[in-house]
């Protein structure tokens, strides 16, 4: 336990969940870096009055393109780490409580959240695949003897619109860290307070109990 | 803390993520190589939607026709339409200096075509006009030595190249109107060069100078890599 004193609880240490590893953290980090260097780029080049007040269409491009080329690495090296693979793990599956927890009105009162509610899980899926796509359009754009004028047409067409979408996806995911301070807390430090994960994440928090429930049916 | 069991509870539920993920690839798959004709069809709706839309959002959203602007230098400073030049130099008998006026007064040709962009973007069905480059180079009457035109920038980097033959090409303009109006600034204006059958990175902007030389000379995307003869491939 990990003794973090905040004004007002500095009488007692506040009991902390290790929620992030430094592996994660650091994909994290560099993958957001990435990202907004690639989003304030991607500006430049596509809006007119951006691209007239800047130019330098070459070097904005070279930055562009380099960082969406580094984009998926960190993500690709974080695969070393176990705590990260576990994270994709419980990320990728989705059970009939995650279906219901998007529409609050039918939640139930014994879904208990885990590690990760439902639109944390649809989050990561959309960034990840948007991600993806976007390199594969963006070496189609950017490497012009590799495929037929059409493909890069398409291609232009495909990242556009990806690019738009993954953007909104990226504004979301950052306000909803602004509102939410132990969140943030979590991925920047590593751990989160014993209280925000009952609230917040309930099914995850058990799991730090000497005797979780669930387990001790498993085994 | 850490968790009792590191390794957390056996996974519960569907690998709905791996399929969200699987299914997004074949959709931008499929749109690399079906996304043409989709972007046709949805220029159609949204191209008269942008030009009534007051607010200026819908311009926001990759469709309709737009042109992406390209500078390769910083902020190109605006020419004054009363002391801008084009030159007509190099290999030639009698090196021209023509105003705005003078090719106005030249006789304009107009054709409607396409612009494509190298990278894949397009805007179709643009009319352009203007004098033909074949007139002003016959006016100024190329030497013998004479094999190729090499086009230079106001913004005082950029340059581009074609042989005489392709530079005598019916469908290659000086253009001076797009769209029905004098070429502005950021389309390239006052004067900027329309090639027709090739590339965007072709078509020169804000024109400054016409240079008749023995010779291609690279221009500035061919020394990065583009092909020196900008054919659209189809």
């Amino acid at each position: 336990m990990t003794p973090v004193g905040r004004a007002g609880s500095a009488i007692r240490p506040r009991p902390q969940f290790t929620r992030f590893s430094r592996a994660e953290r650091w994909v994290h980090r560099l993958t957001a870096v990435l990202m907004l260097v690639c989003i304030g780029t991607a500006a430049i080049l596509y809006n007119g009055s951006l691209s007239l007040a800047v130019g330098h269409r070459r070097q904005v491009e070279l930055i562009h393109v380099y960082c969406g080329f580094a984009l998926p690495v960190p993500m690709i090296l974080g695969l070393v780490s176990l705590a990260y693979r576990l994270d994709l793990r419980r990320l990728n599956r989705f059970t009939e409580a995650d279906w219901r927890w998007l529409r609050p009105g039918r939640r139930r009162p014994e879904d208990r959240v885990g590690k990760f509610n439902a639109g944390q899980k649809i989050n990561s899926w959309l960034s990840s695949g948007s991600i993806l796509v976007l390199l594969i359009s963006g070496v189609v754009m950017y490497f012009v003897g590799l495929t037929p004028l059409a493909w890069r047409t398409g291609a232009t067409f495909v990242h556009d619109w990806f690019a738009l979408a993954l953007g909104l996806l990226v504004i979301g995911h950052i306000v909803r860290a602004v509102k939410d301070p132990d969140a943030r807390e979590g991925m920047r430090t590593g751990s989160v307070s014993a209280y925000w994960a009952r609230t917040e994440h309930p099914g995850w928090a058990s799991e730090f109990e000497d005797h979780p429930p669930d387990a001790g049916l498993q085994e | 803390m850490l968790p009792a069991d590191p390794q957390g509870p056996p996974p519960d539920g569907a690998p709905v993520g791996r399929r969200a993920v699987l299914g997004l690839l074949a959709l931008g798959v499929a749109g690399i190589v079906g996304g043409r004709v989709v972007e046709s069809a949805l220029d159609r709706v949204v191209a008269p939607v942008e030009l009534r839309d007051p607010t200026g959002l819908v311009s926001l959203l990759p469709a309709g026709a737009t042109f992406r602007y390209y500078t390769v230098t910083g902020p190109v400073p605006k020419a004054d339409p009363v002391t801008y030049r084009l030159g007509v130099t190099g290999l030639v008998g009698h090196p021209l200096s023509l105003s705005l006026d003078d090719l106005r007064a030249l006789p304009q040709t107009s054709l409607t075509k396409d612009f494509r962009c190298v990278t894949g973007w397009q805007v179709l069905q643009v009319p352009w006009s203007g004098v033909l480059l074949k007139d002003l180079i016959d006016a100024a009457g190329p030497t013998s030595a004479a094999t190729a035109v090499r086009f230079s920038s106001f913004d005082g980097l950029y340059s581009e190249s074609l042989t005489l033959e392709q530079a005598r090409r019916s469908d290659v303009l000086v253009a001076l109107q797009m769209q029905g109006k004098p070429v502005t600034h950021d389309h390239g204006g006052p004067v900027r060069m329309y090639v027709a059958p090739m590339f965007g990175y072709k078509s020169t902007k804000w024109l400054s100078g016409i240079e008749l030389t023995a010779g291609v000379q690279t221009g500035y995307w061919e020394q990065r890599g583009y092909a020196v003869d900008g054919w659209i491939d189809g």
